[in-house]
């Protein structure tokens, strides 16, 4: 396990979140693909801070903002998920023409 | 090669092909427990590098996390058991061009670059150098996520709730009309109602 091969497999984690983030349709789908993306950074993040910190602390705290990236980005996307579906009855990004109303 | 070698590449493995399962499996529920898995695995690569509490933080997180997802997808999709084959993309060749590019860019830049070798020493205290941290120097850093939380629980909760305290929750949104009391100005969505239609294009 080198800082090399653990970059690597976060970046195929990032590259399989951006295909997911781009093709589905179904916003929960897409949502999936954005915590994918995450979930590469926080690795990429930690391998960095284990392997070329040397431990310093404001690598755990970055990983920690990461996490709650992650929440955050959760909570308001299923709100506005709940939110467009009550107004339109729309589940798909292609259902949405329009951000008014 | 050494136990943790043998552990990160199976880890890896999982990690990667469950994120890849994810968007090739017919059922959502599926779905987001693979992407459960994928976490996991990511969290015991973590832990194998050391970081014990962003890695156990993160599977504790990530549970609860999917299981909401879970959730959601039973709401939201019209084939959450994953009964029938479902295919529900756009754009596909662009978007796996795109991811692999992304992923041959960043491993490319991940080969070609010398990085420092500055490895976390294995008796260092790094729970106890993160709580310091924490509530010490970068008390206002933490501090700041803790209220971003707030103000997205705050958020979540305006942008979801069907009414406010005075009324419905969109009033405001809607553009005053041309003339007093008139229509309302502007594009109207074609339908709002509670209609249960589930798919439906709107032009």
């Amino acid at each position: 396990m080198t800082l090399s091969s653990v970059l690597i497999v976060a970046a195929a984690l990032i590259g399989i979140g951006l295909y997911g983030a781009l093709s589905q349709q179904s916003f929960v789908m897409l949502m999936m693909g954005l915590e994918l993306m995450l979930n590469g950074a926080l690795l990429a993040v930690i391998g960095f801070w284990s392997f070329a910190l040397g431990g310093a602390p404001e690598g755990q705290l970055l990983a920690i903002i990461i996490m709650a990236v992650m929440a955050v980005d959760m909570a308001v996307g299923f709100a506005l998920v709940t939110a467009v579906y009550r107004k339109r009855q729309a589940d798909t990004t292609e259902s949405l023409g329009t951000l008014k109303n | 090669m050494g136990l943790i070698d043998i552990a990160f590449i199976l880890l890896s493995a999982v990690a990667v092909i469950s994120g890849w399962r994810v968007f090739v499996t017919d059922s959502m529920v599926r779905a987001s427990f693979l992407l459960l898995l994928s976490f996991v695995a990511v969290a015991l690569i973590i832990l194998l590098m050391a970081a014990p509490y962003i890695g156990v933080a993160t599977i504790f997180m990530m549970a609860v996390e999917m299981m909401v997802m879970a959730l959601f997808m039973v709401m939201f999709m019209m084939n959450p058991a994953g009964l029938n084959p479902m295919m529900m993309v756009h754009q596909n060749r662009f978007a796996i061009g795109a991811g692999v590019v992304a992923f041959a860019g960043l491993s490319l830049a991940a080969l070609a670059t010398d990085f420092v070798d500055n490895r976390v020493d294995p008796a260092k205290r790094v729970v106890h150098d993160l709580g310091i941290e924490l509530l010490g120097p970068s008390m206002l850093t933490f501090e700041t996520a803790g209220v971003t939380l707030l103000a997205t629980m705050v958020g979540a909760v305006v942008l979801s709730a069907r009414s406010g305290r005075f009324g419905a929750s969109d009033e405001g949104s809607l553009p005053p009309g041309l003339e007093p009391g008139g229509e309302p100005a502007g594009r109207k969505p074609e339908e709002s109602g509670g209609h249960h239609h589930h798919h439906h294009m709107h032009g």
